[in-house]
């Protein structure tokens, strides 16, 4: 039997190029280990005091285990698609990483848990370099900003551990600006 | 002879046609403002010292001073995104509303999609289609760079697209940016004039039919399909048009647009085409600084 016979016959199951809406609470869930859509929006408050309202207009897919999307509108689960919307979160493992893109766009909303770099650091930073740094608040994933045009702008996700500030920007879309 | 004096009897300047191609493009980006206003993003280009001039027919598109646009913190920040200034027209024509569901057929590597999003306020549906996976990959990072949340992205072949993944309602419009012999592209990539080919055009040709023509079928009465492309070659425009106003129910709209155009043409080397293909435009480089290009809009049903 085929890797591909195995998945046809689970429907249960997490299927490429397939999106499966996610519950809405833990105890609509259907699949073992998917998060419900209360569970994601009361993270990203609990971490970064973001609020629930920022996601009133998005509803919650997972494409791969784990790996969860955010799509601005209503459709029929599943979907067949590449993908549907912005990979926002990895869940499924001990501690839930924000992807680069979600940071930015709801980072603005971030009340806690945010690094705020000044310029140098904020260049080392996006070319994916970890840095020394002192931060008094949690250890864990942190959004990272710095100050620029006028206000807070987020560029992405940290990893703080032991003073040292670990970028989490993806290779491809790191720069030497 | 290259191919670019093909076109000579239907420019109305040669010299001044011939002269702008052989220049290199101006630098242009689009302004996002899912990520932020314009006028931060004015203030951003400002804070780094990149001089700009917004275009006169679209205060998002911006020519920048800087050869390297991509290497910004705007740039970093999904902010703006390098987009040929005459690529931004299409979208514009299509006009898309918050909360409407468009089909973007030919949609790698994303300038237009991401446009479209933007013009709907990220709200809705964009469904952008390519069928070349390896272009998917700049069309999926160039969306959520941009913060994009309202497009699903497809890998078929948009001849044959089915709407049954999407509740199988028909769109309420659709963008054919089809793939051509990209003449148009010359300042840019001057090697498209080596590549061009009488046999590509004729291949090219029949996949463009056959894409609007499905954009057509898969949009609601009343609905609007914009078509475009890069190339001057009539086969590749009007006689593209002409086909499908013959095959499927629709009409050619006018264009109202502030850049300098042409109409559409209706006779080509002993063709004679649907009146209704002049309503299209043609985009000369030398008339506003640009790319060539061309684009029409069409609303199905009678």
């Amino acid at each position: 039997m085929s890797d591909e016979d195995v998945e046809g016959n689970d429907l249960d199951q997490n299927v490429s190029h397939r999106l499966d809406r996610v519950p809405n609470t833990a105890t609509e869930r259907t699949v073992e280990g998917r998060p419900s859509r209360e569970e994601i929006v009361d993270w990203w408050q609990e971490r970064f005091g973001i609020p629930p309202e920022t996601f009133e207009g998005h509803t919650f897919w997972e494409k791969g285990a784990g790996k969860i999307w955010a799509y601005a509108g209503n459709l029929d689960s599943p979907i067949e698609a590449e993908s549907l919307g912005m990979s926002v979160l990895r869940t499924r493992q001990e501690h839930w990483k924000p992807t680069t893109e979600a940071a930015q766009r709801w980072g603005e909303e971030a009340t806690r848990n945010v690094i705020v770099l000044d310029r140098e650091r904020a260049r080392r930073f996006v070319a994916g370099e970890d840095q020394e740094i002192e931060w008094d608040g949690d250890w864990g994933y942190l959004i990272v900003a710095h100050e620029f045009a006028g206000g807070r702008a987020p560029l992405g996700v940290g990893l703080y551990l032991h003073g040292e500030l670990r970028s989490q920007i993806p290779k491809g879309r790191r720069r030497e600006i | 002879m290259d191919v670019l004096e093909r076109y000579e009897p239907l420019v109305d300047d040669p010299e001044a046609f011939y002269e702008t191609c052989r220049r290199p493009l101006p630098t242009t980006v689009r302004a996002n403002p899912i990520k932020a206003p314009v006028e931060r993003v004015r203030r951003a280009l400002d804070d780094e010292g990149v001089a700009w001039t917004a275009s006169e027919w679209n205060p998002h598109v911006m020519t920048v001073e800087t050869d390297f646009p991509g290497n910004t913190w705007a740039n970093f920040h999904g902010w703006i995104h390098g987009q040929e200034e005459v690529s931004a027209l299409p979208p514009v024509v299509v006009d898309p509303r918050p909360g409407e569901r468009v089909f973007d057929a030919c949609a790698a590597p994303g300038g237009k999609t991401t446009q479209l999003a933007a013009l709907m306020d990220d709200e809705g549906l964009v469904v952008a289609n390519d069928s070349n996976l390896g272009r998917l990959s700049a069309l999926r990072s160039n969306a959520e760079r941009l913060g994009v949340t309202n497009v699903a992205v497809t890998n078929r072949d948009a001849r044959r697209f089915s709407l049954d993944p999407f509740g199988s309602e028909p769109f309420d419009r659709a963008l054919v940016d089809a793939p051509c012999s990209c003449e148009g592209t010359v300042r840019k990539n001057p090697e498209v004039i080596d590549e061009w080919s009488q046999s590509h055009v004729e291949h090219v040709a029949g996949l463009q039919k056959g894409i609007l023509r499905r954009a057509v079928q898969a949009t609601k009465e009343g609905g609007v399909v914009v078509y475009s492309t890069c190339t001057f070659a009539p086969e590749e425009n009007e006689a593209v048009l002409d086909h499908v106003l013959e095959a499927e129910d629709c009409r050619i709209l006018p264009i109202d647009t502030d850049l300098e155009t042409r109409p559409g043409v209706t006779e080509w080397d002993g063709e004679e085409y649907d009146p209704q293909v002049a309503d299209a435009v043609r985009i000369y480089p030398h008339h506003n600084d640009t790319g060539g290009f061309f684009c029409a809009k069409l609303e199905v049903g009678g």
